[in-house]
Formats: structure tokens, C-alpha cells, sequence
């Protein structure tokens, strides 16, 4: 028996192993299937990494190690390159790697931190051939930063998700012409600061409510065909414009990879792909817990540590058997509001709520509303889909309420 | 000098040499792809067809059903996944009914076991998901589902363990006749045989007019594919069928032997027999799909489209116009039903131009299976994984793909030599990333095993490059 295993090596499992620490807990193991610690962070060697959390400008490898550090100087057992493969109700986690071979470990608490994939390309059902030159960002982010090599010379992507953003460019400045960024939304999926530093700075034409729909070359790709969409996203084939290329990259989207929380029965937002978690981050089994990209997709790591951190402290506390929960008030959301984490507060005190919107809106105001009632509003002046927000939960307002409402209104 | 060169590695080629390696024979299969099954037999249906289908007396109704009579046992000495879900042929109005009675009556006729026609409550008691409007259904129980490029490959790995030899990138472009034997030439070398099968597939046409041949012509009909998550494999059991109309044979929904869910084909003919686009049109029609409700193509992982070879005379084209050449032409579906008896026949043809034909007593007609370590116990795996630290190495996440699987896959006959290659043999890349993980690190196997560099991996053959080179090369 293990007290926490924490499955994922990244930004969040480091974060959470280093705070189930601090809370007293030293029989942690983290399991990783990648062959080091740092996660996706590896591959980021951009900067901008840290600004919250440290008030620094820190490139990913950076960021990462400033935990890798701590978890080397207290000793924390990891395995690298051990894939888990199956996790049950009752925390018993299989994995496999080459000493090992498949291995069961039985876990007092379990903490998910296995972050996203990419959504690749034949979910979007885009027409033509099928040739070499397709990569989601992400692949071709590892590629360039981490195996040296260059995916192509002339680019288009599609998708202006934030990967997609920095490797525009990335590939530039390796060399590569990018040619356009399409984005299917009226809006960009990323953050203002990547579309300013990463596009405009290097005169890349981002092109709203366009897509691709068509792909050309046999062997290597050799074009796409682009077109504006109307306001229900479909194409208009009158502005259809053929663009020659050689490499297309995707940046539509990351999906909590929550097959393994599927194994266990844990119950699941189909808004988020991520588990459904109290103010702990605990999920629906209790003594499971889950942090960063599995739980939600960030756009900033600093919050991810900071939710990790809190997994990590409250799995402490459940395994010292001093979790206790006294209130249940589920928060509920108006659709213009995607969604909240937590979803659920089983604690009565103070909470930072997380959320994101649905759609770029001006002047709004959030508001928490218990039945008609509204208890708490706070104004913003812009509020973006690529950003996630936050507002700070009182405890007294947690008082006799079963259901909270966080509704979005224009002003 | 070679006994017998096939041309093509599809499941035509591959089944025939298959066979042939029982026999005491030196065999050469000439593929100018990359790999093998890279025609039709890579982007099909899958199914194993119960043989209702094909005009009683036709060639293709006789070969496709003692082809699917032979399938179980090849799959099973092959270790090739094969699943006798059993077929439906949905009917909707009067006109349905009608023609149903006559898929009834003409499977009878053409021997197939156990056909019956079934009213709307064993329909629905049958496959729950299916659509309300649906009134009776022709069913089929011997109808079966098979992966075709993975028993593309298996047939031919099998062939190869007994001797048999595999040229790829390979295109026969000359084919003389000498006395007795025949010299067939791609641009960079030539092979001599006394006997030559043309199993070229799309291209059967084309080889089959180097020797003179203009007896039949070949011309691709394309078949777009959705292909569904695994989550929504099981959405119907059966392969469900539209009753087909003077429109055609319509699209079907099945499960497929790795437990997703396939929407096609479309039909469409066109004149480029390397044209496999898809299209907005043709996905169009997929949705439209209507005998299942509610199939959920937000689930889509991929799409693809196969071209089937629709031959001049309506029927498989099994012909010789000179002696020592056969060419095997036409072979659209239930193609990949019938290989095994497209095979037979081509080798009593054979025996009939004078080759002779002496079993082999050292002939092995079975290959471990592709997925013997995923299917192993945890104790066998772990011994595997004590023995070979490569099998405790997960390269591919998603479809639980380990190092030790993808090497296997690249020193088994046939070895894969490309990224697409790994793909069929291992379903590395083929899950919910589609290989956005795991690609570089199989191109670094690749590289490794094959002891090329890096640069030089394909996607599949050809110009299918994956990387143009070494950043800062390009500043
Ligand atoms: C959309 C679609 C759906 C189908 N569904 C089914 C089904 O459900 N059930 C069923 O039983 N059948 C089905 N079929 C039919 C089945 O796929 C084919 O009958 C079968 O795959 C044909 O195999 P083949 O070996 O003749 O052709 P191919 O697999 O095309 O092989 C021919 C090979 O020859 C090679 N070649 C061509 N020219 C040359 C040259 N000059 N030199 C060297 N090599 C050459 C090609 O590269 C290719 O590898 C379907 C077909 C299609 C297209």
C-alpha cells in the first residue's frame, strides 16, 4: 500500500507531489510514461512562463525544473517511462515499463495529472488526400525543439490555439514562411499576448471564420484550400482560395486525456472532458483527485500549479483522514459561462472559483445568483474564450444554499 | 529464374502466393509500393460477404462463396482477427421487401447456408439502434468481418516464412516473353519466371496490355469511409446493409474486428486510378447514412477512400491470352471474400499451362499472430518484458502500442519500412491521437532498426516525406 500515487510527471503532478510533502506525507510515488519529468513543459522552450506564480519570464524547461529541482532535493520517488494502464474505484493502478514489467500498486489516495492531447485531424473530417506533411502543432513543437529536425518549409495552420500561436512563430523563426493562420471561430482560441507577440510581430495574417476544406498532394502535401465560413460555421464556397504548402499544422483544441478516470467510474463534465471535482479537486470516487490539463484545459501554467497544489494539500488531508465535508452546493452555469471548477464545494470557506467563457464579450458583468437572488456580481471589461477568469467565493455565502448560479450579463 | 512471379501484393497477389508456397515453387511478388496491400485491399469494407449477393453462375458468386467458406481456417493459421458478426440487409418499403425476396432466392441458389428473411420486431430485438422506418431485413449469419490489409500482410508474411520472395517498389513497366520463361523489368531491375500472374489490381489493365492483352479494362469507382471511435463500435453487431436500388448498393454501418465503427462506401466512378480524395459530397452522403439512428460522427477519428476495380465484363476477369501468363482482372468486390478461391483457380490455371505442382513436406501454414503479446496473460507478458525490456516500453499511448511490438513489426516478413507500415501492423498511431505522440519516437525505431537516417522516414514510400531537414538548415 502507497498513501499518494500521482500519475503524471508534468507541471501538475510535480506541484502536487511537492504539496502532499509540505502537508507531511512522504510515501508518494509519482508514475510517468514519458523518460523525464517536466511534461509537456519539456518541449516549450519559448519564455513567459512564471509571470504569476514567480514574477519572472521563464521558458518552459525552466518553469519545470524549479519543481524538478524540489522533488530531486526531497527525495520523492518517481518512475520514468511507466505507463499506467488501468486504475480502479478501489485505487488500484496496473502500469507497465521495461524493469517492472506490468505492476499493480495499491493507493490510499490518487491524484490524475496526466494532461492533454491534441485533437488530430480526422475528427474535423476535412476533404481531400491524405499525404505527409500534417502535424498537429504540438508534434511539430517537438520535433523543432526537441529532435532537431524541421517538419516544412511552407506553412499553414489551422486552429489559433495557443501551440499553434507559438509555433507560428517558432517556424519562423527557423526559417519557415507561414503563410496564414486560419481560425474557424469569429474569434482566436489563444491568448492576446501570443497573437500580439507571436502573429503581429512577425506580420502573420490571422484569418477569422476561415477553415480549411480542402487537402491537395499525394505523397507530400502540396496545398490546402481555405474558405470563410458564414455565421453557422459552414463554408462558403465563393471565397474558396487555394494556398500552396507543404506542411499543414492543427492547433483545434486539447482533450483531457481521462481514459484512465474512465476505468475508474469517475464521473465526468462533457463540457470540460475533465472529471467533475469539489473544491479540493476531488472527484467523484472519493480519495481520487485530479489537477491541470486532465482536469481542464489552462492556458497558463501558473494555474495549474496553483490547482495542483491544492489537490496535493487536500489528498494530504484525506489521507491523514482529515478531510471532512459539511455543506454540498453545486454551482451551475448559464451556458455563456462554459464552465466553472470547481463544480461542486462540499466545504464551507473561502474559494477562488475558476470559469470560461463562451464568447468574446464586452462590459460584462458575473454574477452569483442563489435562486433569483443575486449575492455577489464583479464587472469586467472583456472577457475571451482563450482566458480562463476567476472570482473569489466567500464562505458566508456557501450558508444553507444547495445550488449557486454564475450567470454572465451585458452591461 | 523464379517458378512464378506475381504482380501486385494485394490480397489477390498475397493469397495466391500464399498457396503457392505450400507447393515446392520458387515465388516472387513484384508490389511497387512501399509496402504491401497499398491497392484495394488496404481501403475496403472488410466484409466477409455471405455470397447473396453476385448473380447465381457468375464467377464472383462461386468464388466468393468458397472463398468465405475457406476464410475462418486461413484466419485462424494466419492469427488474423475474423468475426462472424452476421449481416442484415435492411428493407424500408415494398420495393425492399421485393428485392429482399430475391437476395433470398439467389443466395439459395448460390449455396449459402442458413439465409432468412426476418420481420421488423426480430429486427429490432436483433440490433436495437436500428432505424425505426426499417420493416424487415435479409439475414445472413455466415456474413463475417476481417481488417484486409491485415490479412493482406499475414498472407504474405506467411509466404515468405515458406520461401516465397517480396520486391517492393517494384512497378513492372517492361514484360518480354522468351522461350519458355518471361523477363519482366521495373526502370531499375529485371526478373526472369517461367510463369507470370498479373494481380495489379486497379492497374491489371495496364500490365495486362504490356503482353498484348486488350482483353478487358479496369476502371476505379471510388468508396469513401468514415471511420468511428471505439467507443461507438458498439452501436450495431451486425454489418448492416441498405437494400440495394438501381442506385446502387447504398452505405453500410458496421462494426469492424478492432471494435470501431465504419460508415461507407460511397460510390462514385471516376478515370484516375490513384485518385483516393475524399470529399465534401461524399461525406455529405455518409451522414446521410439512415438504416442506424444516431450514429455519432463527432466521434470520427478518420476518413479514407478505396477504389474499387470495376471490370469491363461485369464479373471477375480470371483470363490467359497467352500461355504462362495469367492475369486476374476485375476483382472488385467481394474480392477480398474470394481470394482464397481466386487463388485456387488461378493455380489450377496454372497447372493446366503445365506447372507442376509438388507439396512442400516442410510447408508451415501458420504465422504467430500480430497481437500475440497484447493477448498474452500478465504473467507471459511479464516474462516477455524480463526477457526483452522493449515490450515494457510503451511507445504508442492510446492503442497501448510497446517498443518491443514495433521492432517485431519491422523484422517481420513483411517487415515495415514506413510510418504507415508500423501503423497496420500495430495500430501505433492509429488511436484517438493519431500518432501526434508517439511519431517522432517511432521514426527514431524506425531509423534505428532499418539503419537509415532519421530524414529519410516516410509516411508511406515514395516522396511521403515526414521531415524536410535539420532546423537552421533552412536559415
Ligand atoms: C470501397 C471498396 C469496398 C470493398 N468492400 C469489400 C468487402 O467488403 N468485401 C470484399 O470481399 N471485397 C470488398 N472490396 C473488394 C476488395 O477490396 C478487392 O476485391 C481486393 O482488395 C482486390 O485485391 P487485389 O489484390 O486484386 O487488388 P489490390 O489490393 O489493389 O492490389 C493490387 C496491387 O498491385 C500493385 N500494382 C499495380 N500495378 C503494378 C505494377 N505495374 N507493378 C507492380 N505492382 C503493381 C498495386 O500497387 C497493388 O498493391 C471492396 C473494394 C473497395 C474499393
Amino acid at each position: 500500500m502507497t498513501d499518494l500515487v500521482i500519475i503524471g510527471g508534468g507541471p501538475a503532478g510535480m506541484s502536487a507531489a511537492l504539496a502532499a510533502y509540505e502537508s507531511g506525507i512522504r510515501d508518494i510515488l509519482i508514475l510517468e510514461r514519458d523518460a523525464a519529468l517536466g511534461g509537456i513543459l519539456q518541449q516549450c522552450i519559448h519564455n513567459g512562463f512564471g509571470l504569476h506564480k514567480f514574477g519572472q519570464e521563464l521558458t518552459g524547461p525552466e518553469y519545470a525544473w524549479k519543481y524538478e529541482k524540489r522533488v530531486h532535493e526531497l527525495g520523492i520517488p518517481y518512475k520514468l517511462n511507466t505507463m499506467v494502464l488501468d486504475i480502479t474505484y478501489n485505487k488500484v493502478i496496473t502500469a507497465t515499463n521495461a524493469e517492472d514489467g506490468m505492476f499493480e500498486i495499491k493507493a490510499k489516495a490518487i491524484i490524475l495529472a496526466m494532461g492533454c492531447r491534441e485533437r488530430p485531424k480526422g475528427a474535423l473530417n476535412i476533404a481531400g488526400t491524405r499525404p505527409a506533411g500534417i502535424y498537429s502543432a504540438g508534434t511539430a513543437q517537438k520535433l523543432v525543439n526537441i529532435e532537431g529536425y524541421m517538419p516544412g518549409k511552407n506553412v499553414v495552420i489551422l486552429g489559433s490555439g495557443d501551440i499553434g500561436l507559438i509555433m507560428a512563430r517558432r517556424m519562423t523563426l527557423e526559417g519557415a514562411k507561414v503563410q496564414a493562420v486560419c481560425e474557424l471561430m469569429p474569434y482566436s482560441g489563444g491568448l492576446a499576448r501570443n497573437i500580439e507577440q507571436c502573429l503581429n510581430d512577425f506580420n502573420i495574417p490571422l484569418k477569422l471564420s476561415h477553415t480549411v476544406i480542402e487537402i491537395h498532394g499525394k505523397e507530400r502535401l502540396s496545398g490546402v484550400t481555405i474558405a470563410k465560413v458564414d455565421d453557422r460555421r459552414k463554408p462558403i464556397m465563393s471565397t474558396a482560395e487555394y494556398i500552396p504548402c507543404d506542411t499543414l499544422l492543427l492547433s483545434v483544441g486539447l482533450i483531457p486525456e481521462n481514459e484512465l478516470s474512465k476505468s475508474a467510474d469517475i464521473e465526468l463534465s462533457s463540457v470540460t472532458g475533465g472529471a467533475v471535482v469539489d473544491q479540493d479537486r476531488q472527484t467523484s470516487v472519493s480519495g481520487i483527485f485530479a489537477c491541470g490539463n486532465v482536469l481542464h484545459v489552462h492556458d497558463l501554467v501558473d494555474f495549474v500549479s496553483d490547482e495542483a497544489e491544492i489537490a496535493g494539500k487536500c489528498a494530504a488531508e484525506y489521507i491523514n483522514g482529515e478531510k471532512c465535508s459539511n455543506i454540498s452546493v453545486n454551482l451551475k452555469t448559464d451556458g455563456r459561462i462554459r464552465y466553472t471548477v470547481p463544480q461542486r464545494i462540499t466545504q464551507k470557506k473561502d474559494i477562488t472559483v475558476y470559469f470560461r467563457v463562451s464568447d468574446v464579450f464586452r462590459n460584462v458583468r458575473i454574477n452569483i445568483k442563489n435562486g433569483d437572488k443575486t449575492v455577489f456580481s464583479k464587472k469586467k471589461n472583456k472577457v475571451a474564450p482563450g482566458e480562463m477568469e476567476s472570482i473569489q467565493l466567500k464562505a458566508e455565502l456557501l450558508d444553507g444554499v444547495s445550488e449557486l448560479n454564475l450567470e454572465l450579463e451585458e452591461v | 529464374m523464379y517458378d512464378v512471379v506475381i504482380i501486385g501484393a494485394g490480397v489477390v497477389g498475397g493469397m495466391l502466393a500464399r498457396t503457392l508456397s505450400a507447393y515446392d515453387l520458387k515465388i516472387c511478388i513484384l508490389e511497387k509500393e512501399n509496402d504491401v496491400a497499398m491497392g484495394a485491399s488496404k481501403a475496403n469494407s472488410g466484409i466477409v460477404h455471405a455470397g447473396f449477393d453476385a448473380k447465381e453462375n457468375s464467377l464472383k458468386a462461386k468464388l466468393n462463396v468458397r472463398g468465405a467458406e475457406l476464410m475462418p481456417q486461413i484466419a485462424e493459421e494466419l492469427g488474423v482477427k475474423y468475426k462472424n458478426n452476421g449481416s442484415l440487409v435492411v428493407g424500408f418499403n415494398d420495393e425492399d421487401v421485393k428485392t429482399i425476396k430475391e437476395l433470398y432466392d439467389r443466395g439459395c441458389k448460390n449455396g449459402v447456408r442458413r439465409l432468412r428473411i426476418i420481420d421488423q420486431d426480430e429486427l429490432h430485438e436483433l440490433e436495437p439502434n436500428i432505424s425505426d422506418k426499417a420493416i424487415c431485413a435479409l439475414h445472413a449469419p455466415t456474413g463475417a468481418i476481417i481488417c484486409p490489409y491485415e490479412l493482406t500482410i499475414a498472407a504474405i508474411g506467411n509466404a515468405m516464412d515458406n520461401g516465397a520472395e517480396l520486391k517492393l517498389n517494384f512497378e513492372v513497366k517492361k514484360i518480354q516473353e522468351h522461350d519458355g520463361y518471361w523477363e519482366i523489368a521495373s526502370d531499375k531491375d529485371t526478373v526472369m519466371s517461367h510463369y507470370v500472374v498479373n494481380a495489379a489490381g486497379q492497374y491489371s489493365d495496364a500490365v495486362a496490355k504490356i503482353i498484348g492483352d486488350n482483353s478487358f479494362t479496369v476502371h476505379p469507382r471510388k468508396g469513401e469511409y468514415i471511420l468511428l471511435d471505439k467507443e461507438c463500435g458498439g452501436l450495431v453487431s451486425h454489418t448492416v446493409f441498405r437494400t440495394p436500388t438501381a442506385m446502387g448498393k447504398g452505405i453500410l454501418v458496421s462494426p469492424t474486428v478492432d471494435g470501431n465503427l465504419l460508415v461507407g462506401p460511397t460510390s462514385e466512378d471516376i478515370s484516375d486510378k490513384d485518385e483516393t480524395s475524399t470529399t465534401i459530397e461524399g461525406f455529405r452522403k455518409l451522414f446521410d447514412a439512415d438504416t442506424v439512428k444516431n450514429i455519432p460522427f463527432n466521434k470520427t477519428i478518420t476518413s479514407f477512400c478505396g477504389l474499387r476495380s470495376v471490370g469491363s465484363t461485369g464479373d471477375f476477369i480470371i483470363s490467359s491470352i497467352k500461355r504462362g501468363f495469367i492475369s486476374a482482372g476485375g476483382i472488385e468486390s467481394p474480392g477480398l471474400s474470394a481470394s482464397p478461391a481466386i487463388a485456387e483457380e488461378i493455380i489450377d490455371m496454372l497447372g493446366v499451362h503445365g506447372l507442376v505442382l509438388c507439396k512442400k513436406n516442410d510447408y508451415n501454414p501458420y504465422r504467430r499472430t500480430a497481437h500475440w503479446f497484447r493477448e498474452a496473460s500478465v504473467a507471459a507478458k511479464n516474462a516477455t518484458i524480463a526477457q526483452n525490456h522493449a515490450y515494457g516500453r510503451v511507445i504508442c499511448r492510446c492503442e497501448t502500442v510497446t517498443e518491443g511490438e514495433i521492432i517485431e513489426a519491422i523484422h517481420t516478413n513483411p517487415g515495415a519500412r514506413d510510418l504507415d507500415g508500423i501503423k497496420r501492423r500495430t495500430r501505433a498511431q492509429m488511436g484517438r491521437c493519431q500518432g501526434g505522440f508517439c511519431m517522432p519516437a517511432i521514426m527514431r525505431i524506425l531509423s534505428r532498426e532499418l539503419d537509415i537516417p532519421y530524414e529519410s522516414i516516410s509516411k508511406s514510400g515514395g516522396g511521403s516525406d515526414v521531415i524536410c531537414g535539420r532546423t537552421k538548415e533552412t536559415l
